[in-house]
């Protein structure tokens, strides 16, 4: 199964990254963009059926290693949830 | 620290270090020179994967690039079996230090409150600070004159302390922060905050004491051929207090 874990900075948190880009897009002419913010992407495949079970191993790993707390959050997204679609 | 004092019953014994290596760690051989060749201890290299520091009196994180800095600054090396022992070493009042990539590391292991972000100019700042001494009766600052002036290099990334507003507050009150970024003349101004960090934050100690954090490098003015050599009453002061005096 795959799952995507996006992690993203506290709303609280300034994001100089997000900044700069939002800055170069508006000297590219993109006036529409109001804010940019950069977050990381993590891809993981896992071996297991039961999404519930999953969910709760990712969630766990993502608190413990994935993700700071102090400044990130996280978003679980489970790609085949294993159930047959009819 | 009464731990070390029902070992130490002499004030001239040599106090042991150990510094510790991750894979990547770049600044332990400046560190083991500091406090070995230059403070005259005893110091040897902990690799990451030893589970014991017996007989160990104080013991450093020193900077680098633990596992590439990989997904944050120090949050694998936060992992590696060495870092239980540190916890336990530092639950038992034992002296640690965590230097730049070794300050993330604490902050990351829980032994430390708040997070390094990346510097607010989004650039690898290497270069030299000035630092205010703000709290003199640590282990760490005890030789230094309140309100001290040091001239120190910073190496990093990712050096701007962050902490939400209530536990910073409360750091704050509880008088943790030791080292804050100022200009020459002891002056705390934005403009001589290198990283973005909270407070001028460079370096704060756990409610203990025993736990200190901070990004600028003292083990690289240890020496005085590198120039004035501010750091090494660090580690002085650190062997003071270890020897009790």
């Amino acid at each position: 199964m795959k799952v995507r874990v996006a992690v993203r900075l506290k709303p609280a948190i300034l994001d100089p990254q997000g900044k700069a880009v939002h800055r170069s897009l508006q000297q590219l002419g993109y006036s529409e963009v109001e804010s940019v913010r950069i977050g990381k992407l993590i891809e993981l495949e896992v071996s297991a059926s039961d999404p519930e079970q999953v969910r709760m191993r990712i969630e766990e790993l993502s608190r413990k290693l994935l993700t700071n707390p102090l400044m990130e959050t996280f978003d679980i997204e489970l790609e085949d949830d294993g159930r047959d679609h009819d | 620290m009464n731990w070390k004092m029902t070992v130490e019953t002499t004030t001239e014994t040599i106090s042991r270090w150990g510094v510790v290596i991750f894979p990547g760690s770049n600044c332990d051989k400046d560190a083991l020179d500091a406090v070995g060749r230059i403070c005259g201890q005893e110091a040897r290299p902990i690799w990451h994967r030893e589970c014991s520091l017996d007989g160990l009196d104080a013991v450093i994180l020193p900077g680098g690039f633990s596992y590439g800095d990989y997904l944050r600054a120090g949050a694998i090396a936060r992992f590696a079996p060495v870092m239980e022992e540190i916890v336990a070493f530092a639950g038992r009042g034992g002296l640690v230090i965590g230097i730049c990539n070794g300050f993330q590391t604490l902050t990351e292991v829980g032994l430390l409150p708040g997070a390094l972000m990346r510097n607010v100019g989004l650039r690898f700042i290497c270069s030299e600070v000035y630092i205010r001494v703000e709290r003199t009766d640590t282990p760490f600052t005890r030789r230094f004159r309140p309100g001290q002036v040091m001239k120190i290099p910073i190496a990093h990334n990712e050096g701007n302390f962050f902490l939400p507003s209530g536990p910073l507050r409360e750091l704050e009150d509880n008088g943790q922060v030791v080292f804050r970024y100022c200009d020459q003349n002891g002056e705390v101004t934005p403009e001589s905050n290198p990283n973005g960090s909270l407070n001028n934050i460079a370096g704060i100690v756990n409610r203990g004491g025993n736990v200190l954090g901070m990004m600028p490098h003292p083990e690289r003015r240890c020496d005085p051929l590198l120039g004035r050599p501010d750091g090494v009453d660090l580690f002085r002061s650190m062997i003071d207090h270890l020897a009790g005096r």
